[in-house]
């Protein structure tokens, strides 16, 4: 995964709330078995409509999105995640967001932030106004950044080491491999198995 | 001998949840998230190619075979058990073949009685029971909570980690009651009570929780009932739905494929009474709904918390305080083409949908068909119904089901995800309405430019046969 410390960039305000993964990425992309290549599914049916925002030319290059609450619900895809990244952006700003989707993102280096909806106001105001203004997402600092104003963001602490490390979770759960087998050892012979199968 | 995990923690009162979390917790303590032990690992095609990609780029093998299962779901077929038309769809079961073939992996494919939606498929083989750990790609994971077990949907990255470790990392969550006391009217089911449920909530309201169902009305609903509530859990965001295990419970898993059997099954059983929270154990939130004020529920707008009485109106965006709720529903009625004030049952419908992970097993079927027998299909609707699993598909030819549907005109498909998701051949059309039995409205999900709107079986029978959205009372 990459490292993620802080990035500076332009913000994409989509005032939206309740955007659920199906529509970061409708179904009918998710049939591709790579990891890569998932641009073109992001918000595939409102980027038909050439008033939608990533349509407008001062948004194109934004790298930041900033959205309304509960941003990221519905389906366990990771392929929302995916699209976002390889359209793009680095970090998604919103005042909650979809707990699965939110694991996802974490897992892949694309930062997501949490920030009352005042702040998100304020930041969406800022971008209509002046596209082309810079806002900085610092996990060092556990903070955002645009022109004098700062606003601090909780993180949890695990998390931001993982993030900021760019560590892999299956390596790092791996060095507690002799719990993993002291646990099974101890598993209740009745639990049910798949194999051999019983049909 | 060392105690079995679940005999080693201390007797402070704890909920269910908590008795199944702490069974499961392999390492905790220091800034790291609990590290749980997965009992049973659900695969389909579409979230787990890249997992298997990742085991192989490691040069690693999947580490429990034995508590893995695969089946094809969401990209399959529903007139036919033999022809993928979409070359990319093919791709992707073709690839989910070829990685349980290399990994090991027990699969079952079209064709096979086992095959079907994921979440029917693991209870019918008797694989979930009570007090497990139960993970797959898939949101609707959380149905398996309706057997006292802790499930829930994860994204690929976690698919992969299960895949190589058979644990995951997990933060601690927060537990939630949802009581629901008396007893549900008649012609009131586990889906209208669910849909209910979220409208109160909203999509976000149980983010962070594990939610434990619970009171009379609950007790007193069917193993498939029981289901059809955990399902939903995720449409309010929460990370897992529960429910204690009973007899009813016990009763349901015996003599299945993987059910313990004999002395295993009483030591099982022994283990399963003890599944249900203590006196005085505490729930971080309480909501607490009288099923007696219930009738049945529909949805209205493009997210499952937009949800109505069928006898009421569709609403007006000014109805709403909260400005968000109110924009997000000014955008909805746009979507849906519907004007507030119109009452539900005027709502004419194009399409009806009878199946899913929601409502795809046999007890859906049943009730949908004891609403339509010796009654026809309106002219202008399409009807669709399609069993849960390849199995359910057969114990309903065999009840005589198929002929019931059949009759009436509606059209009798095989096993799959079908209109649930616009993935497969199945989907709507723009413009399109449907009443549907499945869980998701948004904007899209049952085909481009499709409008749905998330009914119970008994209502979706009743719609199929007067065109626009009813119950069997309005028949």
């Amino acid at each position: 995964m990459d490292k993620f410390t802080t990035h500076t960039g332009s913000v994409a305000p989509l005032r939206r709330s309740n955007v659920d993964t199906d529509q970061i990425i409708p179904a009918v992309y998710l049939k591709r078995v790579t990891k890569t290549g998932f641009e073109d599914g992001l918000f595939a049916e409102w980027r038909e409509d050439e008033k939608f925002l990533l349509n407008q030319p001062e948004y194109r290059n934004s790298t930041i999105l900033v959205t309304g609450t509960e941003f990221g619900t519905g389906s366990s895809r990771e392929h929302a995640v995916w699209a976002l990244k390889d359209y793009g952006f680095k970090a998604v700003i919103a005042p909650r967001f979809g707990d699965i989707f939110r694991g996802n993102s974490l897992k892949n280096g694309l930062l997501t932030v949490e920030l009352p909806e005042a702040a998100v106001e304020e930041l969406w105001l800022r971008a209509e106004l002046h596209p082309e203004s810079e806002v900085t997402v610092d996990l060092v600092e556990c903070e955002v950044r645009a022109g004098d104003r700062t606003w601090s963001f909780e993180f949890d602490e695990f998390l931001r080491w993982r993030m900021m490390e760019g560590l892999d979770d299956v390596a790092l759960t791996l060095r507690d491999e002799d719990k993993i087998a002291a646990y099974e050892s101890n598993r209740d012979a009745w639990r049910p198995r798949t194999l051999p199968a019983q049909v | 001998m060392s105690p079995t995990p679940h005999e080693s923690e201390g007797t402070a009162p704890r909920t269910l949840a908590q008795k199944v979390w702490d069974a499961h917790v392999v390492r905790t303590g220091g800034q790291q998230p609990d590290l749980l032990y997965i009992d049973l690992h659900l695969l389909h095609e579409v979230t787990s190619p890249q997992a298997f990609d990742g085991l192989r780029q490691a040069g690693r093998k999947v580490r429990r075979t034995d508590l893995t299962i695969a089946t094809e779901d969401h990209n399959t077929p529903t007139d036919n058990l033999f022809t993928i038309a979409d070359p990319t769809s093919r791709k992707q079961i073709e690839t989910l073949r070829a990685n349980c073939e290399e990994f090991g992996v027990r699969i079952h494919s079209l064709g096979d009685e086992n095959q079907g939606v994921v979440h029917v498929v693991g209870p019918q083989l008797g694989l979930t029971q009570p007090g497990m750990t139960v993970v797959c790609g898939d949101s609707h994971t959380s149905t398996h909570g309706a057997f006292g077990s802790i499930a829930f949907g994860i994204g690929t990255s976690e698919v992969e980690h299960v895949l190589a470790t058979q644990t995951l990392p997990q933060a601690k969550p927060k537990y939630m009651a949802v009581t629901v006391n008396g007893s549900l009217p008649e012609g009131v089911s586990a889906k209208d009570l669910i849909l209910k449920i979220i409208s109160i909530t909203g999509t976000g309201g149980g983010k962070g929780h594990i939610v434990e169902y619970r009171g009379q009305a609950i007790e007193e609903l069917s193993m498939e009932g029981r289901m059809t509530v955990c399902n939903m859990s995720i449409e309010w965001g929460a990370k897992a739905g529960m429910i204690a295990p009973d007899e009813k419970t016990a009763e349901y898993v015996k003599g299945r494929a993987h059910a313990p059997q004999g002395e295993d099954w009483d030591a099982a059983v022994e283990y399963w009474q003890t599944l249900k929270t203590d006196e005085g154990a505490v729930f971080d939130k309480e909501i607490v709904i009288d099923a007696a004020s219930l009738s049945p529920f529909v949805t209205w707008g493009t997210n499952p918390g937009q949800g109505v009485e069928l006898s009421g109106t569709v609403p007006a965006p000014e109805d709403f305080e909260d400005p968000i709720a109110r924009t997000t529903a000014a955008g909805a009625l746009e979507y849906m083409g519907l004007e507030a004030g119109t009452p539900m049952r005027e709502i004419d419908v194009d399409v009806v949908f009878l199946g899913s992970c929601t409502n795809g097993r046999i007890e859906d079927l049943r009730t949908a068909a004891e609403v339509i027998k010796g009654r026809k299909v309106a002219e202008s609707v399409n009807m669709m119904v399609v069993p849960g699993s390849a199995k359910v598909r057969e114990q309903a030819i065999a009840e005589g089901l198929d002929k019931v549907f059949i009759e009436a005109g509606a059209d009798w498909r095989f096993a799959g995800c079908s209109m649930c998701l616009g993935m497969n051949p199945d989907q709507l059309t723009p413009g399109q309405r449907a009443a549907s039995t499945s869980n998701r409205n948004f904007e899209g999900r049952q085909g481009k430019g499709g409008r749905t709107h998330l009914v119970s079986p008994a209502v979706a029978a009743a719609t199929a046969v007067t065109g626009h959205l009813a119950s069997p009372a309005d028949l």
